[in-house]
């Protein structure tokens, strides 16, 4: 008994880093994507010095911050400001637990999937408080509430949105959902659900604190936010925990309004067998990079808001949007109006 | 009517839609980047970099220590000693310009009579030692000698518009 217990746990472990390492990898490489694509869009060339393309270039930042001090500043609260970062890393990671790669390929299956992603990533934004609290200095702790509240406007927004896809999917199971979904590109619930879908997309765009919604870094005024006090691995963590985050919410627009790992080329006659090669995840990886590509075509396009802007979109625009179509929905769900309501149950 | 096509205009994102698509085409235009060590702007002939002393073809030292560009300095930065040389004529024993206080305006080069001291088209150059700033009439010598004909070069091409 006693040792089946610990090949479970050794088991998962390895789920766990096959799910971290990639993940880990990822970040590295969008960071990138990210200068490549700016760079290429200011009709720059970005980096090209480290390695062929400077395809090496992560690798260097990497150990550049590997090797530097961790200072802790002389009147922070230093314990908070060590735990600060461990606490908006550990729920960027763990959200990605319920992440469904295929049909099979998911680390756990909890059929309240949709709540624990959306609680993880809350809870990511006490981190940035603590943060900004422990830095003891100004301009952190003025990005530290610009982002909490921030963040939890965004998250109305966000919320009801997803309540528009929990009506018309009757299930909070992330993989349920994708199945929900299944039946061609028309049945995926960006259709049913497009003005939801936008409002949602930019929601995640404001959560995650980016470009133009990153008023809590705000290099111009506040320097960089609820970071300015933290190098070397501290920092690092953060900017880990963020782009994890975006990574992580690339992937959940793509499962739930664009069908997940689902082909966009079901119930075509000769196309679904042509296709029908192609495994599963990477029509995922397909459709998240989409959405990652779109965060840094943001940056490079948008300016910041202001915050009184900020606040005015978020409470004043995408709650009450998300409030019409909400109704708009559950009519259609009432009345089974349209093919969506039949593709799962 | 104004403010539903103001509306509609905001709900469809209209302008973000118009600034999305201005840097996608960016994304794909050609690269305007100067890759600095491997290529270079082109220069122009009246590029004012390090200087240099020049001499005539037989050797002789063009200098004949009138002290016009030490006097035409803005920044003092040319310090300039003369003796008589046992033939009479009239030489410098002491030429030094102080590239710290030089700010490379070729007013030397202008006043020049016998186009003597120049400035180059040499724009990388560092000091590793302090010291090294005081450009030395040597040093000046060295790189007239080394870069003559580039220098020569310059001058002849620039001269139609003098």
């Amino acid at each position: 008994m006693f040792f089946e217990n610990i090949i479970i746990l050794l088991f998962t472990v390895v789920k766990i880093l096959i799910i971290v390492l990639p993940l880990m990898l990822t970040v590295a490489y969008f960071t990138y994507a990210e200068r490549k694509v700016i760079g290429y869009i200011q009709v720059r060339i970005g980096p090209n010095r480290v390695g062929p393309f400077g395809l090496l270039q992560p690798i260097a930042d990497a150990v550049k911050l590997l090797f530097k001090e961790v200072l802790i500043p002389n009147n922070s609260n230093s314990y908070l400001f060590i735990v600060a970062p461990i606490l908006t890393l550990a729920p960027a990671l763990s959200a990605w637990a319920v992440i469904p790669f295929d049909k099979m390929l998911l680390l756990s299956d909890i059929n309240v999937g949709l709540l624990y992603v959306l609680a993880m990533t809350s809870i990511g934004v006490y981190g940035i408080i603590i943060a900004g609290w422990a830095s003891n200095s100004k301009y952190a702790l003025l990005g530290a509430l610009r982002s909490a509240a921030q963040t939890i406007s965004y998250e109305l927004g966000m919320g009801f949105a997803l309540a528009g896809v929990l009506i018309i999917s009757q299930t909070m199971n992330l993989k349920d959902i994708v199945l929900a979904q299944s039946g061609g590109i028309l049945n995926w619930y960006f259709v049913p659900l497009f003005p939801l879908f936008i409002v949602y997309w930019i929601c995640a765009v404001a959560e995650t604190n980016r470009a133009p919604f990153d008023l809590a870094e705000g290099e111009s005024e506040i320097v960089a936010g609820f970071h300015v006090d933290y190098s070397g691995m501290a920092f690092a963590m953060f900017f880990l925990a963020e782009y994890a985050n975006m990574i992580l919410l690339a992937f959940l627009s793509s499962i739930i309004f664009l069908g997940g790992w689902l082909s966009p080329f079901q119930n075509i006659y000769m196309l679904e067998d042509l296709f029908s090669f192609i495994p599963g995840i990477i029509w995922l990886l397909a459709k998240t990079s989409v959405f990652m590509f779109l965060y840094l075509w943001f940056r490079a396009t948008f300016p910041r808001y202001r915050y009184d802007q900020l606040m005015r979109l978020g409470w004043k625009i995408f709650i009450p949007v998300t409030f019409v179509w909400l109704v708009v929905v559950a009519i259609m769900q009432q009345y089974k109006i349209g093919p969506w309501f039949y593709g799962y149950n | 009517m104004d403010t539903i096509k103001h509306y509609l205009k905001s709900f469809l994102l209209w302008e973000l839609l118009i600034g999305l698509k201005l840097t996608g085409k960016h994304l794909f235009a050609k690269k305007i980047t100067i890759q600095y060590p491997e290529e270079t702007t082109p220069k122009s002939y009246r590029f004012r970099g390090l200087h240099a002393l020049r001499r005539y073809p037989n050797g002789e030292e063009r200098c004949i220590a009138c002290k016009l560009c030490e006097s035409v300095c803005p920044a003092l930065a040319i310090t300039i000693n003369m003796k008589e040389r046992e033939d009479g004529s009239r030489r410098t024993t002491l030429y030094e310009i102080d590239l710290f206080k030089c700010i490379y305006c070729g007013f030397c080069e202008e006043s020049c009579p016998v186009d003597s001291i120049v400035e180059t088209s040499i724009s990388n150059y560092h000091f590793e030692n302090r010291g090294e700033n005081i450009m030395t009439k040597e040093k000046l010598l060295a790189i007239g000698d080394k870069y003559e004909s580039q220098i020569a070069h310059h001058k002849t091409s620039d001269s139609i518009y003098r």
